[in-house]
């Protein structure tokens, strides 16, 4: 190393390389960086003895704290549905009106519902049940297939026109694909219209609902029935109100009659277990429309409790 | 040393005449065969590109290419340090798109028309900043440096140039094919297996272009930068050519299957994925910094024991760190294990270069307050530091669980792609430009400008990112009192709209720097200031250069 030289600045030796005018000091490693080298690499060993860490054959070595992250997971699991048990197993013979009358299972209630909306049914049906073209309010006191508790509770188990085998089914025909004419839709769309609480913003053309009359008794009323009331057992939405799934506007009216859309809803009683499936039955029943079961003739059903008529917050 | 090489000897010529013409004859037969419409597309844009490859291989036969033997190859790097501006705004550009579209997603959605969607513009923009933008970079620098410090002019003749071009048709063949939406689904490694195969034929040619300049070295020695280099290069080539054995379902379509399955693909790709950040964007950029820190602060590097250490233990740590890609997943516990802990140990080999690159500045410290090139260069090295010791805190399974799957990992990685990356080649093409073009120094004042648009710029981003990703984090975990998640997705979705807001702003200062940086380069260049020729460039000079 004939051309070592002494740095002025610092007064370290150069290796006596040269490259482009490129030097290098022949400076020690630094004691600091060294020592932390030394400590990541025993606390690395340490850790290697302790946990599980090196292949061996067929297997691994365990370490000797036995640490599982499967065991600690099926453990978690256990202990999450073991500290929430005995509320589900009350939940699971409670009505809707035992739920509401003990504020530790109604809360509890809430909880489990608003957390399993909030990831599955909130994609389609919005935060709180707000709903969107073609996903029905959840919110609302308008119900396709029965507002109880009971039937809620019945369409997430089986979901519409879902894979079950008993599934909720309606099918409306698409009208305008040769069932009825242009001229024909357009006067039922006037009669629809004009059975509806959306007259008094749309007023129907009289002379073509007149027509359409006839027309809606042949065709929709099989289904819609004669005063257009609907028929939940059917999932046949009523046409007497204001509430339309994919639009109230007399053009959306028309587009439904020639299409017949209808949505597809999975069946959670796959996916979820009952006392999660009574929860969310109970979280969307409290949105705000949820009726009284049916079964009792309940003269004296309970008073709606403001806290029902407008929506929850979520959660 | 007879400088002519006669036209009709030259085996290079011939070889890229060669594989020109099999390209070509491919994308033809592949344009005709084509199964999908993508793929014809792919085709007919390769032949176009070997057709323009064959015209200037003509032009360069053609005309006399003897160049006195003691000048080095200066066009290609010159080249380089262009594509490597172009495509560096073109990646900045897309991820300023992307960083706006998280923060609001009806921009440039289109229901029926996908090519600017979220999903293909993201890899689009990964692919463009590190492959394109660094990738250039990498190849340019390399070039620069390893003539520089082996005293020889750069080996193979045409090589360098076909090394160059067909690292571009690499760049434009895999760029369309993302916005077509042709991708393998492997992050960093979504190129279809016929791109694949002709990045393997580039980069098998860039190595030996590399090597064999380093062979007809006239220094004893070999400089630090190129081992890091080499590193880069040999190890890339493995990562690449592993990950992504594939099966085509035809010879006429892009779509593959990976050789791999299950976890084992997992734990492929992200032995990849990871080594990608350890050798692409952590060796060779070390390399960068090996040349250009000594170069710009005229002091020796502090510690040559330092860089060899450094050197080895980074080598042998980083190939093992990748399973902490994979922490609580279906892989194997013993191998996530393995993953964290080799990712500590690797803590203090990354430390050594940051430890070098700022120590060599001890009795230079007072040209930071002048030079704002090397200002950017050590703040590079500073990210550089602060990046690789987060890496390591967020490969313990404890913090992981809170940190994966979060934005805290985007704020990690443009931590170190904006600071440390970005920088170091920022400083690097400030450096380029004068030398190559013979021109007086960049602008300092447009230097100071992009440097503080950037670093704020910078800031913003990371901030806003460990700001919402533990947020995310603490917002997945949480449970209620009665044991079930206190959210639910999409609320914690919601609550990042503020922080991709700030995040994209970030972004947009960064880009505009890039673009100060762009005109800064190109007034540099295209100057008519008096040359300024570095003196160890004249063949005059005492030290002559070995020659092909």
């Amino acid at each position: 190393m004939t051309n070592r030289e002494r740095d002025e600045v610092s007064g370290t030796e150069t290796t006596g390389h040269e490259w482009d005018g490129l030097k290098e000091l022949d400076t020690p490693l630094p004691r600091w960086w060294l020592f932390i080298f030394y400590a990541t690499i025993v606390a690395a060993i340490i850790y290697w003895v302790l946990m599980p860490a090196w292949p061996i054959g067929n297997g691994y070595t365990k370490g000797i704290l036995g640490w599982s992250d499967r065991a600690n997971v099926a453990a978690d699991v256990q202990g999450l549905r073991s500290a929430r048990a005995p509320m589900f197993e009350r939940l699971a013979t409670a009505t809707s009106t035992d739920i509401a009358g003990d504020p530790e299972l109604q809360q509890f209630a809430r909880a489990a519902g608003a957390s399993v909306f909030g990831d599955y049914c909130a994609t389609c049906h919005g935060a709180g049940g707000a709903g969107a073209p073609g996903f029905p309010v959840l919110a609302d006191d308008v119900w396709i297939w029965g507002g109880a508790m009971s039937d809620i509770e019945r369409t997430l188990q089986v979901g519409i026109r879902s894979d079950h085998p008993d599934t909720r089914m309606s099918l409306m025909p698409a009208f305008g694909s040769g069932i009825l004419s242009a001229q024909q839709i357009g006067d039922v769309t006037e009669y629809v219209i004009s059975i509806s609480a959306a007259n008094n913003r749309l007023e129907a053309n009289t002379i073509a609902a007149g027509r359409g009359a006839a027309v809606y008794q042949e065709q929709c009323g099989v289904c819609h029935g004669a005063t257009g009331a609907g028929d939940r057992t059917l999932g046949a939405p009523s046409l007497v109100d204001d509430v339309w799934l994919y639009g109230g506007s007399r053009a959306e009216i028309r587009r439904q009659i020639e299409l017949g859309r209808g949505g597809v809803m999975p069946a959670w009683g796959e996916r979820f277990d009952a006392g999660t499936l009574r929860a969310l039955a109970y979280y969307v029943h409290d949105l705000g429309g949820g009726e009284a079961d049916a079964p009792p003739p309940a003269p004296a059903a309970a008073p709606v409790e403001p806290s029902q008529t407008t929506p929850a917050p979520l959660r | 040393m007879t400088a002519v090489a006669k036209p009709g000897s030259r085996i290079d010529a011939m070889a890229i005449g060669t594989i020109i013409a099999a390209g070509a004859f491919y994308a033809v037969w592949g344009a005709a065969n084509a199964t999908d419409r993508a793929f014809s597309i792919q085709m007919w844009t390769a032949l176009v590109a070997f057709l323009a490859g064959a015209l200037m291989l003509f032009f360069y036969i053609g005309q006399d290419r003897a160049e006195p033997p003691t000048r080095y190859e200066n066009g290609v790097i010159k080249a380089g340090v262009v594509a490597s501006m172009f495509w560096g705004i073109a990646g900045f550009l897309v991820g300023v798109v992307i960083a706006a579209q998280l923060a609001f997603p009806n921009i440039f959605y289109f229901e029926d028309f996908g090519w600017l969607n979220f999903g293909r513009l993201r890899p689009l923009h990964t692919n463009a900043v590190i492959f394109a933008f660094g990738g250039n970079v990498l190849i340019a620098t390399s070039f620069y440096v390893v003539q520089r410090t082996c005293r020889a002019r750069l080996a193979g003749g045409l090589w360098p140039w076909f090394v160059f071009w067909g690292f571009q048709l690499v760049i434009v063949l895999a760029g369309t094919g993302y916005l077509l939406g042709i991708t393998q689904g492997r992050e960093y490694a979504e190129l279809p297996w016929y791109t694949d195969i002709w990045l393997t034929i580039v980069w098998v040619a860039y190595l030996l272009v590399f090597l064999g300049t380093i062979w007809k070295r006239q220094e004893k020695h070999i400089y630090v930068a190129n081992w890091f280099y080499l590193a880069f290069i040999v190890t890339i080539a493995m990562l690449h050519i592993i990950n992504n054995l594939a099966i085509p379902v035809s010879f006429s379509g892009w779509f593959s299957y990976s050789l791999f399955s299950g976890v084992q693909d997992a734990l492929t790709q992200w032995w990849y994925g990871h080594n990608a950040v350890g050798f692409f964007l952590t060796a060779g950029f070390l390399g960068i910094m090996y040349y250009f820190i000594p170069k710009q602060a005229d002091r020796p590097v502090y510690s040559y024991r330092l860089s060899i250490i450094h050197f080895w233990a980074l080598i042998f740590l980083y190939i093992w760190a990748g399973p902490h890609h994979l922490h609580y997943t279906a892989l194997p516990q013993w191998a996530q294990t393995l993953g964290a802990t080799f990712s500590i140990m690797l803590w203090m080999p990354s430390w050594g270069g940051m430890i070098n690159g700022l120590m060599t500045l001890s009795g230079a410290w007072d040209k930071l307050r002048t030079d704002p090139v090397l200002r950017m260069l050590v703040v590079s090295v500073a990210f550089y530091g602060m990046s690789t010791f987060e890496g390591p805190v967020m490969s313990i399974r404890a913090v992981n669980s809170l940190s994966h799957y979060t934005d805290w990992t985007i704020g990690h990685v443009h931590s170190g792609a904006l600071g440390w990356v970005g920088f170091v080649s920022f400083g690097a093409l400030y450096c380029l430009t004068p030398w190559l073009w013979k021109k007086k120094q960049v602008s300092h004042a447009l230097v100071e400008w992009h440097f503080w648009l950037s670093t704020i710029g910078i800031v913003l981003y990371i901030t806003s990112m460990w700001v919402a990703g533990i947020m995310q984090g603490l917002m997945w975990r949480a449970y209620n009192e009665f044991g079930f998640l206190e959210y639910s997705f999409v609320e914690s979705v919601e609550a990042m709209h503020l922080y991709y807001i700030i995040r994209a702003g970030g972004g947009l200062l960064f880009l505009l720097g890039a673009l100060i940086m762009a005109y800064n380069l190109w007034r540099t260049a295209t100057s008519k200031e008096p040359a300024l020729e570095r003196p160890r460039d004249v063949p005059a000079a005492g030290a002559p250069v070995a020659a092909e």
